[in-house]
């Protein structure tokens, strides 16, 4: 009755929180420290450009100056409409070479889908330089197919003709991979009903097919859309005098210092990024709320003619796709384009041992690895403390706007706010700038949202009582988490960390700003090679880095057949 | 399942067996945002027994049983377990055992895994865990099944297991969420069965929630009827379908024929043109007010039964609903214009009474079994 006495005296009170328990503790503690990491390396650098952007070099404010400027000055505002309509061009190409390839693979009954299909995603394992420079050896000065181009009336193909194949390559896969989603979400009874009308196949498509992918076919060109604008590595290769805006940050701020202007144009690039995220999340909601609707799925039925055409359509893609990337391979091997074409590995010597950059490789080795570990640790935990655990609802949500927000910045500004960031003489961080750890840690934030959102999937589906369950049995829940929660999803987590390592090796706007000479990463290189003219070792290096993805991408497909058999046995077994 | 209590077994059941407050629930209000989920719930819970919280969804029974867990927080009011204010402890510091409707079985742990997954935490020797293991999955009837995973279990087995898991730290409260809706209709009645065994051969205080009223009706020593936060009855089954307290209870629980009548005083309600006797529990209406009264179908007298009964009436009957051993037969009672009411007869009743549509019945409707409530818009309580 003490008890009582005691609690009577201290009357309940409402909005009272329960008492913390230490595991309480420990979740909140480690849910805060990644939410801390995606303030410090997301939100803090992007708050430092919209600072720098107004301020002088010396850190006066000075308002709207460099806006005012930036407006007064042609050549800069040529940048952005070039920017704009050399994007809205490959939105035009890309958008429906890949409707028509997503069609293929999911309305017909084409033989080798799933060999077209592998081929269609190989553009995603490479940095976008390679296409650029398979681009300048097929079309260049020197270009096998240089008198083609004339016949078309080009003079050249350095510039927005280079550039617009080099990025329609490049987002290919991007455009792809949503449309396929979007395609095969279809309920195939509207097409029975069609049917049995006897409603004509040109007819259906337009009625049905093209309606039912709409949101498919805005997100696929708001992506492609801002991957144009905020690429960068295609333009420095491939763009010769032609300007655009991601090009300039650039130039403002690794060429002429001149921080504040370099603001100005982030912010600028940041603004189609912002657009598509919002219209992007828009739609995206959309098009659940069209899977969760009840459907059934669509099943071709196989037309000879059709599908003989539809055949040869993807290979005509996948030819023109390995024409691109075995360019570039036959280039790393041959002696001296056009001279000597006989085969030799000297430009890999020259990339990986002789010459200043022969650290780049192994850098960038390095770097996956280490993105790969601590990326898909990092989100992998995050995820699972924001959607399984409980407390700090009044910030939670905050966690989750972070995730997501990674995906509206482009590398580039990113970068750039990197440096602002770590940069500024009075931050205790600023030991961070130009190290290795930086450039993990950029590359995480970088590609967090995907991540992230692989992760809730595989977490949602997982019973959402593990955790009352175990507190139930004074388990605290890190044993669970560790017991059940991460083995069930190992599948996911292993998904997350191929694809950091894979974006590792191949990304380059976001690190150019970050690298030391010590720190070169593979896709720098390749950049600075190119520039000096040593065309055949970028090739080299580039090939390498496909080659070295490709490689993972098969040990990560062995590997987690084996380690799922061992460790994933309870999914397989047969009911008795 | 070997039903027998074998003598190890007794370290399982609960040292107050007999009388006692097990758990008290006292004020408890949950408001989330602006709605108000639970209203003011006073409830004492006794030693040893089986609690359901029955109600329709969103009645308020699972938050009730969140809070007791602590996987919701109260807005106000305490939670007392066996002396213990518990309001405010984390989960991981109250002393319960729980079983969900998904069953939550760890995937990818064994079913003994599973089974051990709380003792393991308590650093007791393996050979002690093992056994222990051994004995509850004996216990609830799946001896061999120690080495297969969830998946190769069905439905019941599943939630056996989860049953296993919850008993195995010897908990002094046991709580089940909804513990047979995922079962189909033939596992549930057998699961039931044995639950309820098994809790009382343990001895272990059980609080269930269900929106079935016959899996309630079934299991429980007392319900609690809930509706809207609060709640309506609480009560032994018997109580719960015999004597509702309240419109909703009796509508809730049971089939039930309401007609609309008002009040002629002395226990006498007037009804269509039929004047009523009612010798129960009829309450003080004054002469004059309108009231409801409430008839379940098996409450009427056939046959000679009708001898000596008051409320004697004829009928006709419009359809017959087959329902397997039973049968309920809609009927046009003579002076009840309008109002039909639903009747039920056994099989053998249905052949010797000659109960088909068109057939004329006298019955007489019993009068101690009428419940009177007042007729207040919308039927609510009093």
């Amino acid at each position: 009755m003490s008890a009582r006495a005691a609690t009577l005296a201290r009357p309940a009170v409402g909005g009272r929180r329960l008492g913390l328990s230490r595991e309480d503790i420990i979740a909140r503690g480690v849910l805060l420290a990644v939410m801390l990491f995606l303030v410090l390396f997301l939100l803090a650098p992007m708050a430092s450009i919209f600072a720098r952007a107004v301020q002088d070099n010396d850190g006066n404010f000075i308002g709207f100056t460099h806006f005012v400027e930036y407006l007064q000055t042609p050549a800069l505002l040529g940048a952005a409409w070039n920017s704009i309509w050399v994007a809205a061009t490959v939105v035009v190409i890309s958008v429906p070479l890949a409707l028509t390839f997503a069609y293929a693979l999911t309305r017909s009954c084409a033989p080798f889908k799933g060999t077209f299909r592998l081929i269609a995603l190989i553009p995603l394992l490479a940095p976008s330089l390679l296409s650029a420079i398979a681009f300048i050896q097929w079309f260049g000065n020197q270009g096998v197919l240089k008198p083609l181009l004339e016949m078309m009336g080009l003079a050249s193909i350095y510039g927005a003709p280079g550039i617009i194949l080099s990025e329609v390559y490049n987002t290919f896969p991007h455009a792809l991979m949503i449309l396929l989603t979007a395609l095969s979400l279809a309920d195939g009874r509207l097409y029975e009903a069609a049917d049995s009308f006897g409603t004509s196949t040109v007819r259906k498509f337009f009625t049905i097919t093209l309606p039912s992918c709409k949101y498919g076919l805005i997100s696929a060109s708001t992506v492609v859309f801002t991957y144009v604008i905020s690429d960068f590595g295609a333009p420095k290769v491939i763009g010769g005098n032609f300007s655009v805006l991601s090009l300039d940050v650039f130039k403002q701020v690794v060429g002429q210092q001149n921080f504040g202007r370099g603001a100005v144009v982030g912010l600028l690039l940041l603004l189609p990024s912002i657009a598509s995220f919002l219209i992007d999340s828009r739609v995206r909601r959309k098009l659940r709320a069209q899977l969760s609707a009840r459907s059934v799925p669509y099943a071709a039925k196989p037309r000879r003619g059709f599908d003989a055409l539809m055949a040869a359509y993807c290979a005509l893609v996948c030819a023109l796709l390995l024409a691109v990337v075995g360019m570039a391979i036959w280039t790393s091997f041959i002696k001296l384009w056009p001279y000597d074409l006989s085969l030799s590995l000297r430009h890999y010597e020259f990339a990986l041992v002789d010459g200043d950059l022969a650290s780049a490789y192994t850098n960038s080795l390095k770097m996956a690895v280490c993105v790969a570990f601590f990326g898909s640790l990092t989100v992998f935990i995050g995820a699972y403390l924001t959607e399984k655990t409980r407390g700090l609802e009044l910030i939670r949500p905050l966690m989750h706007l972070l995730a997501m927000l990674s995906m509206a910045v482009p590398g580039l500004v990113l970068g750039l706010g990197y440096i602002m960031f770590f940069n500024h003489p009075n931050n205790p961080l600023g030991f961070l700038y130009s190290t290795m750890p930086i450039l993990v840690l950029s590359v995480i934030v970088h590609y967090y949202t995907s991540s992230h959102l692989t992760a809730v999937t595989a977490l949602k589906q997982i019973d959402n009582e593990f955790e009352a369950v175990s507190a139930s049995l004074k388990v605290p829940f890190y044993k669970t988490f560790f017991r059940v929660t991460l083995p069930v999803c190992l599948p996911a987590v292993l998904d997350i960390a191929r694809y950091y390592f894979v974006v590792s090796m191949a990304t380059l706007s976001g690190v150019v700003f970050l690298y030391s000479p010590d720190t070169i990463l593979a896709a720098v290189a390749i950049m600075n090679l190119d520039e000096a003219g040593d065309i055949g070792p970028a090739a080299a290096l580039a090939s390498l880095t496909v080659l070295t993805s490709v490689a993972v991408c098969l040990v990560y497909a062995v590997a987690t057949r084996v380690l799922l058999r061992k460790t994933q046995a309870w999914r397989n077994v047969a009911r008795h | 399942m070997d039903m027998r209590l074998p003598a190890e077994m007794a370290s399982f059941a609960s040292p107050h067996h007999t009388t006692g407050i097990a758990l008290g629930i006292e004020g408890v209000h949950k408001r989330f945002d602006k709605v108000t989920v639970l209203q003011h719930i006073d409830l004492e819970v006794r030693q040893g027994e089986m609690l359901c919280l029955l109600g329709p969804s969103g009645c308020g029974k699972t938050t009730l049983l969140r809070i007791i867990a602590g996987l919701e927080t109260q807005t106000s009011g305490r939670i007392v377990q066996n002396g213990r204010d518990i309001s405010w402890l984390p989960p991981v510091k109250r002393d319960y055992g729980i079983v969900f409707q998904s069953y939550a079985l760890f995937p990818n742990l064994t079913i003994a895994e599973n089974v051990a997954y709380g003792l393991v935490s308590r650093k007791k020797p393996k050979a002690d865990i093992s056994a222990r293991v051994a004995e509850l999955l004996k216990l609830v009837g799946l001896p061999t099944s120690g080495e297969k995973y969830p998946a190769q279990l069905s439905g019941g087995q599943q939630q056996r297991v989860a049953l296993a898991r919850a008993l195995a730290t010897a908990p002094r409260l046991l709580l089940l969420d909804e513990p047979l809706s995922a079962l189909d209709a033939l596992e549930r009645i057998r699961l039931r069965g044995e639950i309820r065994r098994l809790q009382q051969q343990l001895g272990v205080t059980a609080i269930m929630v269900t929106h079935d009223q016959e899996e309630a009706l079934s299991m429980a020593d007392r319900i609690v009827v809930m509706n809207h936060g609060v709640i309506e009855q609480i009560g032994t089954p018997n109580d719960i379908y015999e004597r509702p307290a309240t419109p909703f209870v009796a509508d809730f629980v049971g089939k039930v024929n309401v007609l609309p009548a008002v009040a002629l005083g002395q226990g006498r309600f007037r009804a269509g043109r039929l004047e009523l006797h009612c010798s129960g529990e009829h309450g003080d209406y004054t002469p004059g007010q309108a009231v409801r009264l409430y008839l379940r179908p098996e409450d009427r007298a056939v046959g000679h039964e009708r001898e000596g009964q008051p409320n004697r009436v004829r009928g006709e009957v419009l359809k017959v609903e087959f329902l397997g051993s039973s049968c309920l037969a809609e009927m046009q009672i003579d002076e009840l214009e309008g109002q039909s009411l639903h009747l039920c007869f056994s099989l053998n009743q249905l052949h010797d009474l000659g109960v088909h549509a068109g057939a004329r019945i006298d019955l007489a409707l019993r009068s101690e079994r009428i419940r009177v409530f007042p007729a207040i818009a919308g039927g609510a309580r009093l």
